[in-house]
């Protein structure tokens, strides 16, 4: 059986399991008339029945789906021509590869090759074997779990706290999922990154001002694989966030002032969701935007005054990437302006403050932790905005501060890396991760921090 | 004051300031009004101008996309009688479906636009002439022969998918060019073009195959229906997945779990995920799930794993807060009632904070539909042509198909692009729209 | 009590005889406050005692506030003499706050808030066009219930008003006006040490005496004073009110007050007023000794409040 048709059966088994195990709890008590008698509603019975009829079963499903296809393939390289398995990594992979297309039917069995044919041939008679053994297997355990919850259930039986124990365990699974996330992250981007500067010494890649990962000398030579100083990246993106920020928070601060106290109700209701539109716009509405629209704009403009501006300049994608967070920075400014409690308004008024004197001095002033969290939070986004600046800023890695110039980021480079076709072990692709985990311990600094600022603000006026 | 001798004696008066009456203060207090009230008026411009220019903004970029993207949904046509020649066709009568197949419709075009202009002779001047329909014209001619041939041998008026640069011409999005700068036809071919447009043999009619088909390197056989499947299958994946753990794990934090040090480190942790670059969760999708596990690259199964985690925080975020407006007394009433935890949670308290809980994960998985960057890491980049019919097929989305079309240089692709913008965007607000309706209909105030 | 006379609300009313001392209607103690009841259901409540001073710095005629439909203050008129310390007593509720917050035009900052009637200041009135809202407030200082120091350093929050009126020519004169304030405000022993520490490091006695020395900077004439002690304890309530009574003799003072106590410590005339009605106007003396409308009575013995 495959294992989706497995799973079916053990779906179905388990409905099996529940009515049983329903059923036998009746019996204990005399039928319906004796329900009173049980601890736990019978449909908590049949619950309990079938989820230990399933969850093992499923278990061990998933395990052996998981790693059939690594055991048989060691099986079957293992009975390969010696000269096969005497192929390098990266070539035994392409075998590997050719044997699982001739498996899938992607390429027909006449066309192989004829070990390829051969193990093929090997590898499904595994995989049927593979299959027998674990039908019987997750049958016999669904059987099993079947008949031991049936033998114990009895009217004394907590059926109901062990389903609810069950299901408690599950939730605190599903909130644990959020820790492995961040755990995977960490793992998968510093495992391959300490793999690349196991290539490439750590300080080249961090001082190094030069960054040309494409020009392969001898591509089995170790490290001599272009220049992987990623000074001139951390710039391009420190350019382009610091123009996007310039941008941003201008524009953000100064229309959630004026929303927030200037504006009438009435046009308060009308303008917050239109400029609210902007933060559920993709980002790749914004990257074409910036490529098709602004960036032309501007060089067509920076001709008109003599002023050569490349057409991927950084004040392109800078411009949209501030546009793109303007409403990031205007909601969270709205909410740090409207905790300032009234009392400190009306302390100003009092005095004969204007509005203008009053906001400047007093309320931007008590929420300046706020806005500033909430400007650490824009920045950590602009820093980790990958469309806008791969669409519109260019690939050329110059360390430049001219906006008018084309510039690489930390991001683009990732994609452009990691995008098309790559070998997994080559210092090219490893750098990306390298990039990665840089973008990742920069932004989850920023993160920390800021979140911190905000709670304590908040905290304070609460 | 009017009258001095009222006025009490100013106490220890030994500075200056505490020596002015109140009428002097009050002098100087007028004289500063003039420039505060000025500094007012511009500090107010200044936030009314930033409001009006984020207003532009979002005006402006409506108004290229959609100047630039509304022609996608109209394309030109040409008329051509076609004429199923069965020496072209099936030359040996077999009527067998694979010698159709093989068959050169491209003939069968050519000798209908031959028809139209009957002058034309030469080899190059007919391949020119035939350039002004699409290469996709013959596929689609060979889809109506296989689903019907009994046409074979007959004629009939079609209208045939004109090419690209006749398609741009016809809306004005290119120039006819000069004798110094030719545009991308040749005069012959504009003569043609000119005598199509008089006859009404050429005409812009609905794009049905930009609803209908998949990519493509022609840009006017280039469909998003692909994507759009591609999105389907990732989204639902993703809602089937994120849903539920989200949820679940909103339950326990807010429901079960004690505050302790644990508990806050998951609630710190969600908090940070929210804010990571989606770029990294790319990575991750990268290393764990296609280096790892080994799954297939562009798939969106693959797509679906990487979206959950990424709108995971969101959602458990959406739903804590759900959780949180449920009353507490409410849940009192409840255990108070004998209910467990667990009872009081399916019961009472869930259902009241669904609502919730369903706007959080719309506005979710509209974030989802428009991520591109974490799903260029996992492969799902690539030019795909057909339409996917599972999770496990390549397929691509419609914000990468945008990417995709944005890099190509053909001009038409541009209008494609703005037209794929106009399709995602009329999702999103769909979908946005049900979040506010349901915000709306179910908010409730306790 | 020399001259209690009662000031009639209404031209209407002013046709009644006002030579009765206690009230206008001529029926015994106990008719009346039952006639009063019904005044007061019906909302023409005519205020007892003297309503006017000899040389006002205020002058009230027939304010009335309304909160959206909510009529909040009805009909009151009153003068605010020059200095001496008036305190507004009542039930809470009572729309005391409401009228004090009228003086400098503090409801404006409130949505839906409207005022009609005249209040007037030294002639002019202030809700004049020609009167200027900045100027009234800088003539008219405000003290707030709850100590609301700006989060700036102890010298920023006193030289917050003085900068913005652009009273002090430079830093010098500026130092000058923050230390007298801070003296006069009974502060500068205890944080002369500590200026540039933040005003919120205060406690709360020290935060409400830095709030005063804040008003007290931009050289008022008056301040008023909405429940100033009523977060406060025992032993800063005390501070506040010596320095009160010090104040009284540069400024014209209008407080707000929970605490009959209180009132009867610090000021020098007393009003009462009931659901946005004043009814009773007097030397604080007289009223604490001898309310003469029933309901004045009953709060100041307890029986409600």
């Amino acid at each position: 059986m495959t294992p989706a048709a497995l799973l079916v059966v053990l779906v179905g088994l388990s409905l099996v399991a529940y009515v049983l195990g329903k059923s036998r709890a009746l019996a204990t008590v005399g039928g319906n008339r004796g329900i009173r008698n049980l601890h736990s509603l019978p449909s908590y019975y049949g619950a309990l029945t079938a989820l230990w009829c399933a969850i093992p079963a499923l278990v061990v499903l998933g395990a052996w789906v998981a790693f059939q296809d690594t055991i048989i393939i060691k099986l079957v390289t293992s009975h390969m021509p010696a000269s096969v398995q005497a192929l390098p990594a990266s070539q035994l992979g392409l075998v590997i590869n050719d044997v699982h297309n001739v498996v899938a039917g992607n390429v027909s069995f006449e066309n192989a090759r004829p070990e390829i044919r051969a193990a093929a041939q090997e590898y499904l008679e595994l995989r049927s074997i593979s299959r027998y053994a674990l039908t019987a297997l997750v049958l016999a355990i669904g059987i099993v779990g079947i008949v031991l919850v049936r033998t114990r259930i009895s009217p004394q039986f907590r059926a109901r706290n062990a389903v609810e124990r069950m299901v408690e365990w599950a939730l605190i699974g599903c909130s644990l999922i959020a820790v492995l996330t961040t755990v995977g992250i960490i793992l998968s981007v510093a495992f391959e990154a300490a793999r690349f500067f196991g290539k490439v010494p750590w300080y080249h890649f961090i001082f190094g001002l030069e960054w040309s990962p494409q020009t392969a000398i001898r591509a089995d030579q170790v490290g001599s694989s272009g220049s992987f100083g990623a000074v001139p990246l951390f710039a391009g993106t420190a350019l382009i966030s610091g123009i996007a920020m310039l941008i941003a928070v201008p524009i953000g601060l100064f229309s959630a002032i004026y929303l927030a106290e200037y504006a009438h109700r009435r046009f308060r209701a009308w303008t917050k969701p239109f400029l609210e539109v902007l933060a559920g716009i993709p980002t790749v509405v914004y990257g074409f935007f910036a490529a098709l629209t602004v960036g032309p704009m501007l060089r067509g403009w920076g001709e008109s005054i003599g002023l050569p501006v490349a057409s991927e300049s950084a004040l392109a994608a800078g411009l949209v990437m501030g546009i793109m967070i303007v409403p990031f920075v205007s909601s969270l400014a709205d909410d740090m302006i409207t905790a300032v409690p009234q009392s400190l308004r009306d302390g100003a008024y009092a005095l004969g403050a204007t509005k203008s004197e009053t906001i400047k001095q007093v309320v931007v002033r008590a929420a300046l932790p706020g806005i500033v969290g909430g400007v650490l939070l824009a920045i950590s986004r602009a820093i980790g905005e990958t469309m806008i600046v791969v669409m519109a800023a260019g690939l050329a890695a110059n360390l430049t501060a001219n906006p008018f110039e084309a510039v690489t980021t930390v991001t683009v480079q990732i994609v452009t890396l990691l995008v098309g076709d790559q070998e997994f072990d080559s210092p090219k692709t490893l750098a990306a991760f390298a990039l990665g985990l840089v973008l990742f311990l920069v932004t989850l600094g920023l993160n920390i921090l800021a979140l911190h600022i905000v709670k304590k603000y908040r905290e304070q006026y609460e | 004051m009017s009258d001095p001798t009222t006025q009490p004696p100013l106490a220890s008066a030994s500075s200056a300031s505490a020596r002015r009456t109140p009428k002097e203060t009050q002098a100087q207090v007028a004289r500063s009004l003039r420039r505060r009230y000025w500094a007012e008026r511009r500090f107010r411009f200044y936030g009314l101008a930033a409001v009006l220019l984020g207003i532009a903004f979002v005006v402006f970029l409506f108004g290229t996309i959609f100047l630039k993207g509304a022609s996608t949904f109209r394309q030109s046509y040409i008329k051509v009688e076609v004429f199923y020649d069965p020496a072209v066709i099936d030359p040996a009568s077999t009527r067998n479906p694979d010698d159709i197949r093989g068959a050169d419709f491209q003939a069968v075009v050519r000798a209908g636009m031959r028809q139209l202009f009957p002058q034309v002779e030469g080899r190059k001047d007919v391949r020119d002439l035939a350039r002004l329909i699409s290469s996709g014209a013959a596929y689609d001619l060979r889809a109506r022969v296989l689903d019907d041939p009994r046409l074979i041998g007959q004629r009939e008026t079609q209208w045939l998918l004109a090419s690209d640069d006749v398609d741009m011409l016809m809306k004005g999005r290119i120039a006819r060019g000069t004798a110094e700068e030719p545009g991308p036809l040749n005069p012959n071919q504009l003569a043609w073009f000119d005598q199509l447009r008089q006859s009404d043999a050429l005409e812009l009619r609905f794009n049905e195959t930009f609803f209908t088909h998949g990519d493509s390197r022609e840009p006017e056989q280039a469909g998003v229906w692909g994507a759009v499947m591609g999105s389907l299958f990732t989204l639902a994946l993703t809602l089937l997945l994120s849903f539920p753990i989200g949820v679940a794990a909103a339950i326990y934090l807010e429901e079960f779990a004690h505050k302790n040090r644990w508990t806050d480190l998951i609630e710190v942790n969600i908090n940070n995920l929210a804010a990571v670059p989606s770029i990294v969760f790319g990575l991750l999708g990268l290393a764990v799930f296609i280096g790892f596990f080994g799954l297939p690259r562009s798939a969106p199964l693959v797509g679906a794993l990487v979206l959950t985690l990424l709108t995971l925080p969101t959602i458990i975020i959406a739903s804590r807060a759900a959780l949180k407006g449920v009353p507490p007394s409410i849940r009192e009433a409840a255990l108070g009632m004998g209910a467990s935890r667990i009872q009081m949670v399916t019961h009472h308290v869930l259902p009241l904070a669904m609502p919730g809980m369903l706007t959080g994960t719309i506005i979710g998985m509209a974030r989802a539909l428009g991520e591109t960057a974490p799903l260029l890491m996992i492969g799902m980049v690539a030019f795909i042509v057909d339409v996917p019919k599972s999770f496990t097929d390549p397929a691509t989305v419609l914000p990468v198909q945008v990417f995709l079309w944005s890099d190509s240089p053909e001009r038409a692709f541009v209008e494609r692009t703005s037209g794929a913008i106009i399709v995602l965007l009329g999702f999103l607000v769909i979908m946005n729209a049900t979040a506010v309706v349901l915000r709306n209909k179910f908010e409730r105030r306790w | 009590m020399d001259s209690s006379t009662v000031e009639p609300k209404r031209e209407a009313a002013a046709a009644l005889s006002p030579d009765a001392g206690v009230n206008v209607k001529p029926s015994g103690r106990r008719a009346a406050a039952v006639e009063e009841d019904s005044l007061v259901l019906r909302g023409e409540v005519q205020t007892v005692g003297t309503v006017t001073v000899s040389d006002p710095l205020f002058h009230c005629e027939d304010v009335n506030v309304y909160y959206g439909e909510k009529h909040a203050i009805k009909h009151v008129s009153i003068d605010i003499g020059r200095g001496q310390v008036l305190a507004m007593i009542g039930p809470s509720g009572c729309g005391k706050s409401t009228f004090l917050r009228c003086l400098n035009r503090m409801n404006d900052t409130i949505a839906g808030a409207r005022v009609t009637g005249a209040i007037v200041l030294d002639g002019q009135d202030i809700h004049d066009k020609k009167q200027d809202v900045v100027q009234l407030r800088a003539r008219v200082g405000m003290v707030f219930q709850k100590p609301n120091p700006f989060p700036k350093s102890i010298y920023d929050n006193v030289a917050y008003g003085p900068r913005i009126h652009g009273l002090a020519a430079d830093r010098v004169e500026l130092d000058e006006i923050v230390h007298t304030s801070l003296r006069r405000a009974g502060l500068w022993e205890e944080v002369k040490d500590r200026l540039s520490h933040p005003g919120t490091s205060l406690s709360g006695g020290q935060q409400q005496r830095l709030c005063i020395a804040r008003t007290i900077a931009v050289n008022p004439e008056v301040i008023l004073m909405d429940e100033p002690c009523s977060a406060l304890d025992p032993i800063a309530t005390a501070k506040i009110e010596d320095l009160i009574d010090e104040l009284r003799a540069t400024y014209a003072i209008v407080i707000v007050t929970h605490s009959m106590q209180q009132a009867a410590r610090v000021s020098q005339r007393t009003a009462y007023f009931h659901l946005g009605d004043l009814i009773e106007v007097g030397e604080t003396d007289r009223i604490f000794t001898n309310p003469r409308h029933r309901l004045t009575e009953d709060y100041i013995t307890g029986r409600f409040g």
